[in-house]
């Protein structure tokens, strides 16, 4: 197992995700002799894990079930423990394909927060690409370092522990894209540009919840020469399938003029497929800059 | 780095590039003295090999590309004396002095554009009067008319898309390209993946998955009729390894691999005549079918295929090596973007697919995907099923000017992603921990709120 690369069986030392229910999933650090409680019951590793087909079926000590994943990037986004508001795979979608990410990209991102796009990056750039990343928080760093060499990604990235508006990213003149989600990211072009890569092309993008961050990191890109400067939103809008049933109205008995009385139709409601929004969805996370760089 | 070391970022003979304007795309490729028309101007691209990549350059007289000097400094209205509003501004379409004829002589004078843009600006007895933003508007809008750069990029996933997108959406049946983003990122595409295709959006999808694999990995791309549209690959420019790892299918066959019927080893003696159907097919799906595909010509098109396929339908192709078969029973990703009707299409490829792996169907139609998403609920064997769309919004941002853009995408088409697990043999459908609630009783209201 690996974020990066598939595999059949479960294995011991594997992290595996636990799919209990549409919107209930959690992560499994697979142990030999470990225990796991759900609310479905007691998963016991050494029987019910290791050596099982990823995508089993698992019954619980309690009777209920659940299913056992293979971890992806995006299984990992919806499951992984927030130290720090995380972005989500709609926005990681549209920040991979905007940035032109792929095999071999080298990639500088600030801040890590909790990893939840550091894990898509890496897979995305997986084999031989890098990722530089930097947070300013140390107990964050330590703990997003860990989890890299536990998800078997660590030889792909490199974290710091700086402050990229003061010390920049650690690299100069190698970056293809750059991703800044920080509170003054109008502090970090300058360092951004320098570790990009002198030719042009590179791509750089900017993560804010507030307007007047974009209009300040605009100005900056401007300053900047950046060329290509384009502000956009993403929103996910999640359609629930339903079967809804609707009852037809009884305008009493069809009279017809020949005097001949038709019976009203004997079914009462139409049954129909249909799909409804939730109540409430998210509107709003952030507005996304996107940037190219010209040759310096 | 040393600028010797960057020949992958100059522009070669027979590259596939990307012609860009403002946001106007077009793929052509480096042909030597091939005339290229690009919004309305034509040109040679002959000047361009040797440079860089995302240079702009001028289209001088003849045709000739001249990389553009450094960015002219200077905005033409440095004159600063503006109005403070338009109250007193009549648009009355004679406030330009210079009439089209006189336009056209300056243009023939040899005249760049930023030089007529400053013809125009002194010739207008209302630019002194407008806002200094309404002037800055005003510059723009006349750049965008009379401005006769090219800019020249390498293609990528993101400017490809826009281009279909923006020029062509009936080919791609209207797939946004934050759409495909999505797709991209749900599918767990990325190097070494086994991947199913199944697509007809001129090979923009099967490009895109190709990029994110970069090479490691292999794709099956399983084609409708005669052969497998690929124009959209090609120009994405590949170097040629990438080639490799592409493999395809057709679905006329695709019963007879799931009975394990099928024939592997029949040799084609009309090999050659083979081949030149699968090249003349593609081309004549381009031509045929007009920017929107309507149902009438794609029933056409259909027949013509159906026809060419009986002809064939005795001579097995030796394409159907042993080994892609094996590929096939192995692959790990199912993308599907047609303008078929998904749901077969989805109940039947599912099943090459192994537990634990994600898939994902483009429709344009939501209907479509409630049809899948019923059956695939009622069948088992997949999970975290969830049926989307995105709302795609652009801002312009500007000092004191800042606001979303007047005009947005509409819809940019519907996602039905999920994870295939273990199919449940024992318990019937119906025992499923059902993710839908009863369908409620009349005296409740159905709706919430």
């Amino acid at each position: 197992m690996s974020f990066v690369e598939y595999s059949d069986c479960i294995q011991d030392g594997d992290v595996a995700i636990v799919y209990l229910s549409h919107n209930s999933v959690m992560p499994v650090k697979v142990q030999q002799g470990a225990q796991t409680q759900t609310r479905y019951g007691v998963i016991r590793h050494s029987t019910d894990l290791i050596g099982q087909p990823y995508g089993s079926k698992v019954t619980c000590s309690k009777g209920g079930w659940v299913y056992v994943l293979h971890p992806t990037p995006e299984l990992w986004t919806v499951a992984l423990p927030h130290r720090t508001q995380i972005l989500y795979t709609t926005d990681i979608a549209t920040i991979t394909m905007m940035l032109e990410l792929k095999p071999g990209s080298i990639v500088c991102e600030s801040g890590t927060g909790s990893g939840s796009l550091s894990h898509a990056i890496l897979r995305t750039i997986a084999p031989t690409g890098h990722l530089h990343t930097v947070e300013f928080h140390q107990q964050r760093a330590e703990k997003v370092q860990e989890e890299f060499a536990e998800h078997r990604v660590d030889h792909l990235v490199t974290v710091r522990n700086q402050d990229v508006c003061k010390d920049g990213f650690g690299v100069t003149g190698v970056a293809d894209a750059i991703f800044l989600d920080i509170p003054s990211p109008w502090e970090a072009v300058g360092h951004a540009k320098a570790a990009m890569k002198r030719q042009a092309g590179g791509r750089l993008c900017s993560f804010s919840p507030c307007i007047e961050q974009v209009q300040r990191t605009c100005q900056a890109l401007v300053d900047q020469g950046f060329e290509e400067i384009n502000t956009l939103e993403v929103l996910l809008r999640i359609h629930d399938v339903r079967t809804v049933s609707l009852p037809l109205p009884d305008f009493g008995p069809d009279c017809r003029s020949d005097g001949v009385e038709e019976t009203s139709p004997n079914y009462a409601a139409v049954s129909l497929k249909t799909t409804t929004p939730p109540r409430e969805i998210p509107g709003h996370t952030g507005y996304l800059t996107f940037a190219t760089k010209p040759r310096t | 780095m040393a600028d010797n070391g960057d020949e992958e970022y100059r522009i070669q003979q027979g590259d596939y590039v990307v012609l860009k304007r403002g946001d106007i795309f077009k793929a052509v490729q480096i042909v030597p003295k091939k005339k290229i028309i690009f919004e309305k101007q034509w040109f040679f691209l002959d000047n361009a090999v040797g440079n860089l990549y995302s240079t702009t350059f001028e289209i001088s007289s003849g045709g000739i590309l001249q990389p553009q000097k450094l960015k002219e400094t200077g905005n033409p209205s440095d004159l600063k004396e503006a109005g403070t509003d338009n109250r007193n501004i009549v648009d009355d379409g004679k406030s330009q002095k210079l009439t089209r004829d006189d336009i056209e002589t300056l243009k023939e004078q040899g005249l760049k554009g930023q030089e007529i843009i400053q013809q125009l600006i002194e010739n207008s007895s209302t630019f002194r009067d407008k806002t200094e933003y309404a002037q800055d508007k005003y510059i723009k809008k006349k750049k965008k008319k009379y401005e006769n750069t090219v800019t020249i990029l390498k293609p990528s996933c993101r400017i490809l898309a826009m281009m279909y997108h923006g020029r062509e959406p009936g080919k791609i049946c209207h797939l946004r390209y934050d759409t495909l983003a999505q797709m991209l990122t749900l599918a767990n595409i990325h190097a070494h993946s086994k991947v199913l295709v199944f697509e007809t959006c001129a090979g923009l999808v099967l490009g895109s998955i190709m990029e994110r694999m970069g090479g490691y990995g292999s794709v099956i791309q399983m084609y409708p009729g005669g052969g497998p549209v690929r124009a959209g690959v090609e120009s994405f420019g590949f170097p040629a390894h990438f080639h490799d790892t592409l493999h395809e299918f057709p679905i006329c066959h695709v019963n007879a691999l799931l009975a394990g019927e099928l024939d592997t080893t029949a040799k084609d003696p009309t090999l050659n005549l083979a081949a030149d159907e699968e090249q003349i097919q593609p081309e004549a799906e381009q031509q045929g079918s007009p920017e929107e595909q309507n149902m009438e010509t794609n029933a056409a098109q259909d027949q013509e295929k159906i026809e060419k396929e009986k002809r064939r339908e005795a001579k097995v192709r030796p394409i159907f090596a042993k080994n892609v078969c094996l590929i096939i029973r192995l692959f790990r990703r199912l993308v599907i973007a047609s303008r078929f009707h998904p749901c077969p299409v989805l109940m039947t490829l599912l099943k090459f697919l192994a537990p634990s792996r994600p898939f994902v169907v483009y429709s344009q139609y939501k209907e479509t995907l409630i049809e899948c998403y019923t059956k695939l609920k009622e069948q088992g064997g997949t999970v975290n099923l969830r049926l989307s769309d995105t709302w795609l919004r652009h801002y312009q941002v500007l000092p004191n000017r800042t606001h979303p853009v007047l005009l947005m995408s509409g819809g940019g088409g519907y996602l039905l992603s999920g994870t295939t697990v273990a199919m449940d043999q024992s318990k019937p459908a119906a025992s499923q921990r059902s993710e839908e609630p009863a369908p409620k009783r009349q005296k409740v209201k159905d709706t919430e709120g």
